[in-house]
């Protein structure tokens, strides 16, 4: 399943994990989200087209302004499903386990 | 290849268990969480503050490859018993979400090799599912290329 790789390659950038937080709450324009990082700005554009193109992000145009939000139903999907989590802890703890030996021999 | 991580997480209840066996002694299990230089190596933040001590606390801050600070994270120590156990909250800055609790417990298996229990208390079911949507973790996966980067640079 493509689509379902893509989602957790979207997830898997700390940026855009730090850009799906800040919209979980409320719906925020680019700009807004782009005032929350030190990232320029077409970075922050990038990261939010990757986004909605895996439709972790949807887009609501309101008057002028273009509303960024967050698909609950795609991030369900991404939940059932809890391999990614369980292996960002064990790449983790390998990397933990990795440098104690290394520290160990050094001592 | 046996799993050495496993996630506990029961649906609808606010609390995950993660549990790992280290082919690591205790003591250095121990370590690698009480002495920040080596909690920046395999976690990928930078340590601004790491206090090991009953009512301590502590504030982690991870930037990207640009040196942009992508992520703040901080919580106080409610216990701190050396080889045995830790109990900290954790809370992201900038972020809509309240402050989880954790409990970590550390345990010998045989000379060489020891576990850890992670237990994970977050406000609301919601709350924890989001966590693990994201692949979010109570400690720091900000910076996972950066940390990647360490280890390659190790071996």
């Amino acid at each position: 399943m493509n689509l379902r790789r893509d989602v957790f390659q979207a997830i898997s950038d700390p940026t855009r994990r730090a850009i799906l937080l800040l919209v979980a709450s409320q719906s925020m324009t680019a700009g807004a989200i782009a005032s929350n990082f030190d990232t320029a700005r077409p970075t922050v554009s990038k990261h939010l087209q990757i986004l909605t193109e895996c439709e972790l992000l949807e887009q609501k145009q309101n008057g002028r302004e273009n509303y960024y939000h967050i698909n609950a139903k795609k991030m369900k999907e991404v939940a059932d499903f809890i391999e990614p989590f369980r292996k960002m802890w064990d790449d983790r703890f390998n990397k933990l386990e990795a440098i104690m030996k290394n520290h160990k021999t050094k001592q | 290849m046996k799993q050495k991580t496993k996630i506990s997480a029961e649906d609808g209840k606010q609390e995950l268990v993660i549990t790992r066996e280290f082919d690591l002694p205790l003591e250095l299990l121990f370590k690698a969480y009480a002495e920040s230089e080596i909690v920046e190596q395999w976690m990928g933040t930078k340590v601004l503050k790491l206090e090991n001590k009953k009512h301590g606390s502590y504030q982690f801050e991870t930037s990207d490859a640009q040196g942009n600070v992508v992520f703040k994270a901080n919580g106080v120590i409610h216990e701190f018993s050396p080889n045995q156990k830790i109990t900290r909250t954790f809370e992201m800055e900038n972020a809509p979400f309240d402050a989880q609790i954790e409990y970590l417990e550390f345990e010998q298996l045989t000379d060489d090799t020891s576990k850890l229990k992670m237990h994970i208390v977050y406000r609301s079911v919601a709350f924890r599912d989001q966590m693990m949507q994201m692949g979010f973790a109570p400690g720091i996966n900000m910076a996972h290329n950066r940390l990647q980067a360490i280890v390659t640079k190790l071996k």
